[in-house]
Parts: structure tokens; C-alpha cells; sequence
């Protein structure tokens, strides 16, 4: 039951976070946004019993993704700036 | 107007398409097919503790070949198109900030500690959660935070391709050791099967995962890294 709980809630804020990253206008805060929502799903699958699909979408998802992506938000702002 | 209507229509293909799926689903109570030869024989065919490494390194390792592949491929192609512009202005002047005393100091304690986790995931990948891609993953999130850290260090290009090139060859002529010396490509029978459930057990599984994990964690490295330096121009 507390786990049912748990997962409503993890999945609740999920939305939110994906509804920001989608819709927001600010780059900075969209990125931030796509990986808090893969930050919460990797605790969502420790939850439902996956523990390696977690491990990745923690590693990949919430951490290169992110990284990759301010990379290329910095380095698109940068050209733009030189027009 | 009608581009609405257009995505309308496709959206209605779309459902018309998975409705019979849908339709026609019913849950089962037991595993059927594969699932089940998987879960009732996979112990004493491949002997490995963590099932899921069964499948994907020995069951449907040629699958495992392919995603590992599609990875070069993805890494391979960053390299091309940044390479390109990198080489376009020769400008290296620093345009890092110089990063906070947190950082630096909390990266000192961490990185070690992730790469050791990381390795441990994919030697132990037989025996416990995760495997190849998974310590790959986290070893490629130690060096990233490592490059956030100091920004100004220079990362070889050399060392990961080289780390990259060695471990693919390899994990293709273990497979092709496995039609040689037992029953197929990247049968893991090659090897002594060990005591179920220890270190050296499940043949050759966990040689192919450190060589997918050095593999992935080497290509992701690199994918980092040639973003990370081509912010230097301009």
C-alpha cells in the first residue's frame, strides 16, 4: 500500500517535471526539468523491482543527459552571441 | 487548421493501429515460451546468478553486439562533426570559469569512489543487478564530473579510442572463440563454469562485461570529452 502511495507520488511529480520541460520557455530550466524526471523514474523502477534499468537511467538519464545538454545549450548561445 | 486535423488523423491511425493489441491482451499467471526455457534452464546452461545477464550477454549476446555497435556509431559520429568544426578555428584560449572550491574539493572525494562503483557493477555483473552498460555509465559519470571539476584538464583522445578499439575487438573474438571451442557465437562455455553463484563462475560472462563496460564507459568518456572541447572556439 505505502509503495502504491509512493509510486503515485514519484509518477505525480514525473508529470510535472515533463510538463515544465516541455512547455517552459526558459533552456535552462527545461534541461533541469528532463532530468529531474529521469532522476524520479530511475527511483520509480528501484521500486518496481528493476534495479539495473534504474542504475542507467540514473547514470545516463539524469547525469550525461543533462551534462550533454547544457553543453549544447552553452555552445548555441555562444554562436547566437557572435551573430 | 489543417495541420491540427493532419496530427488529429495520424493520432487516430495510431490508435486504430494498437487498439487490437490492447484488445486482445490478457495477463498471464505463468511465464510462456522463451520466458519460461529462460527462467526453469538458464541455470544450469549458462550458470550465471543474475538471470537478466544471462539473457543479454549469453542468450541474445548478438543483440548486446549491436546496441554496443550503435553506440560506436553515435559516439563516432560526434567525433566526426565536432572534429570538423574544431579544427576550423584553431583558437585555444580558455573560455571556462574557473570552478567553485565545492566542486573541486567534493570531486577529489567522489570520482575514485564512483569509478570503483562502477567497476564493481560490471565485474559483479553476473552475480548482481546491472552489468556492462551499467558500470560503463556510471565509470563515463565519474570522468564527466571530473571534466566539470577541472576544466582545463586535457583529456587524451588517444587513450579512449585506444580503450575502445581493444575491448570491441576483443568481445568479438571471445565470440568468435565461443563458435571455435563450444556451442556458438559468444557461448560462454569457453571458459571453466566455476561454482554457481561465485566471482569465476559463468564462464566467459564476466570477461565480455568488463570488456562492454570499458567499452561503453571509454565511448560515452568520449562523447563528453568532444563536447566538452568544443566549447573552446569562438
Amino acid at each position: 500500500m505505502i509503495y502504491l502511495i509512493i509510486a503515485i507520488v514519484l509518477g505525480i511529480i514525473m508529470l510535472v517535471a515533463a510538463v515544465i520541460a516541455v512547455y517552459n520557455k526558459d533552456l535552462k530550466t527545461a534541461i533541469i526539468a528532463a532530468g529531474v524526471t529521469s532522476l524520479f523514474a530511475s527511483v520509480l523502477y528501484v521500486l518496481l523491482a528493476a534495479p539495473d534499468v534504474a542504475l542507467t537511467e540514473a547514470s545516463i538519464g539524469s547525469g550525461l543527459t543533462t551534462l550533454i545538454f547544457f553543453y549544447v545549450y552553452n555552445k548555441i548561445r555562444r554562436n547566437n552571441a557572435q551573430e | 487548421m489543417l495541420r491540427n486535423s493532419l496530427i488529429l488523423l495520424v493520432l487516430l491511425g495510431f490508435a486504430a493501429a494498437i487498439f487490437p493489441l490492447l484488445h486482445s491482451y490478457e495477463a498471464k499467471d505463468a511465464l510462456t515460451g522463451v520466458a519460461e526455457h529462460y527462467a526453469n534452464y538458464g541455470k544450469e546452461e549458462v550458470g550465471a546468478a543474475n538471470l537478466v545477464s544471462a539473457v543479454v550477454v549469453t542468450y541474445r549476446g548478438f543483440d548486446t553486439l549491436g546496441e554496443v555497435t550503435i553506440l560506436f556509431l553515435a559516439s563516432a559520429v560526434i567525433g566526426l562533426f565536432l572534429k570538423a568544426s574544431e579544427t576550423y578555428t584553431k583558437d585555444t584560449r580558455s573560455v571556462f570559469f574557473k570552478s567553485t572550491e565545492i566542486l573541486v574539493t567534493a570531486s577529489r572525494l567522489l570520482v575514485p569512489m564512483i569509478l570503483l562503483l562502477g567497476v564493481y557493477i560490471f565485474i559483479n555483473g553476473h552475480l548482481t543487478p546491472g552489468g556492462g552498460f551499467q558500470g560503463g555509465a556510471v565509470i563515463a559519470s565519474a570522468f564527466a564530473l571530473l571534466l566539470l571539476s577541472r576544466p582545463q584538464k586535457h583529456f587524451s583522445h588517444k587513450v579512449i579510442s585506444v580503450v575502445e578499439s581493444i575491448s570491441g575487438i576483443s568481445f568479438v573474438f571471445i565470440g568468435l572463440l565461443g563458435v571455435l571451442l563450444a556451442g556458438g557465437f559468444l557461448d560462454n562455455h569457453i571458459l571453466a563454469m566455476g561454482k554457481f553463484g561465485t566471482l569465476l563462475s559463468a564462464g566467459a560472462i564476466p570477461i565480455i562485461y568488463i570488456l562492454i563496460g570499458l567499452k561503453v564507459g571509454s565511448e560515452l568518456t568520449g562523447i563528453v570529452r568532444n563536447l566538452k572541447e568544443s566549447q573552446k572556439e569562438g
